[in-house]
């Protein structure tokens, strides 16, 4: 594994390494409560407590845990803060999780989580875990949001329950049905792979890392 | 990670075979004791938010149902017949329930009356006030659905659809829209939901085939 810095640790799960659109892992939440906007930022900030929770945990417990048990103990406590979040959920906001149902409970098995605990929270530093953990959260969630605005606006007619298309539009009901997250999910997908071989092909100058001045940069300083 | 991490790491490796099972058993035994008392803990706060949440969505829907009555009375429904007066000790949500609105002067508008039965997806669960003096229905209001979005799941706040309900003559039937002749006791369906639209106005009529006479019988009671 190469080292990696705090802020890379941070920002790569985010776009680079986005758990959804580069790992293809959290399928089933991310197609199936994404009808509308306000579906994906609850599923999304429940998922960001449980993960960023479970890697502190995790990274803090590593010692204690014997190698053996491990996965069950992550599972063990993945659940206990998905069992949290379920509760507290249906006492805040009802509706929401009224809407959300089984997902929420399924939270348990999002290899999103369970992944990074094995690949990452469970071999690093609190903090390293924690960041990692908010990057790859963050990303889960914006991913969920582009779909979730993309099919209430074309299922709905609306953003967060607020109408925005004109009267003259027939919303396509298809677009908040299942068959509407697959569709959406493969536009994405395929914006995404689009954008990535293009950046692949820039020259290699552009994509240093910060800090390192370009060739162009350093004749102007001989100069 | 640091190369001598990784190296401690790879050293310890053999050394972690040896841990003994009772160890294994009690570390998830403890984990899994803190984690329980960690949700009870959490159950303790939201169990009360949680109950009090469901019984201000009940009173909500069974005001709506009944046109804004000034108050209402619970009635229970034990053995074939409705009574206000429950037994010393027992619970209330073991028993069906009904509840009759009053105005402000204190005479019955209608009873509010909970249903379900299967729909499309899953069981519908409704709420429906109806008045026993004209035989009409006050209102419908569905409390729980799983049916599709955008066709089925209009039978919540589609207005032409709910508000068809209040002013029909029970027992009601579903009609295609505008193909109704305006008798009382026709309701328009809902066009591309019509297993949900038939499986509120089945939900309805069944249960008022079922508790009617009940109702019927309290209030030939109450008049006396």
């Amino acid at each position: 594994m190469k080292a990696t810095t705090p802020v890379q640790d941070l920002t790569r799960g985010v776009w680079r390494e986005n758990p959804v659109l580069v790992q293809l892992l959290g399928l089933c939440p991310t197609l199936a409560v994404t009808n509308t906007v306000a579906n994906s930022i609850a599923m999304g900030l429940a998922t960001f407590f449980v993960l960023v929770g479970s890697s502190f945990l995790v990274s803090s417990l590593k010692k204690l845990i014997p190698n053996e048990v491990r996965i069950s103990a992550f599972i063990l406590i993945i659940a206990t803060f998905v069992t949290i979040v379920d509760m507290l959920l249906q006492a805040i906001v009802p509706d929401i999780h009224k809407a959300l149902g089984a997902f929420i409970a399924l939270i348990v098995v999002n290899c999103i989580i369970l992944g990074r605990q094995e690949a990452f929270a469970s071999r690093r530093p609190v903090g390293r875990a924690v960041l990692d953990a908010v990057g790859t959260g963050a990303g889960f969630m914006v991913t969920l949001l582009m779909m979730g605005a993309f099919r209430e606006l074309l299922g709905n007619g609306s953003l967060l329950g607020v109408r925005v298309m004109p009267v003259a539009f027939e919303p396509w009901v298809i677009m908040i049905l299942p068959p509407g997250g697959f569709f959406t999910l493969g536009f994405i997908l395929l914006g995404f792979g689009w954008w990535k071989s293009r950046e692949e092909e820039k020259p290699k100058l552009r994509r240093w890392p910060h800090g390192v001045v370009s060739s162009n940069k350093a004749d102007e300083v001989a100069a | 990670m640091s190369p001598d991490d990784r190296q401690s790491h790879g050293a310890a490796l053999p050394v972690r075979k040896d841990v003994p099972a009772a160890r294994l058993v009690a570390t998830l035994a403890i984990a899994g004791g803190l984690a329980g008392m960690l949700i009870v803990s959490v159950f303790q706060w939201a169990q009360p938010r949680i109950l009090h949440h469901q019984a201000e969505v009940l009173r909500d829907a069974i005001t709506e149902v009944l046109g804004n009555p000034d108050h209402y009375q619970t009635l229970f429904v034990i053995d074939g017949r409705l009574t206000p007066d429950l037994a010393a000790g027992a619970d209330s949500t073991d028993f069906e329930r009904v509840w009759q609105g009053f105005n402000a002067e204190g005479r019955p508008v209608g009873f509010a009356l909970l249903g379900e039965e299967p729909g499309f997806q899953d069981v519908i669960r409704l709420i429906f006030g109806y008045d026993a003096d004209s035989r009409q229905l006050l209102g419908m209001k569905v409390l729980e659905s799983k049916e599709t979005p955008g066709l089925g799941d209009r039978i919540n706040k589609d207005s032409s659809f709910v508000g068809g309900f209040a002013g029909a003559a029970a027992p009601i039937r579903g009609v295609k829209k505008n193909s109704g002749t305006g008798a009382p006791e026709e309701v328009d369906m809902i066009t591309g939901a019509t297993i949900s639209s038939r499986a509120v106005i089945g939900i309805i009529n069944h249960r008022l085939e079922q508790l009617g006479p009940l109702i019927e019988q309290y209030r030939a009671e109450e008049v006396r």
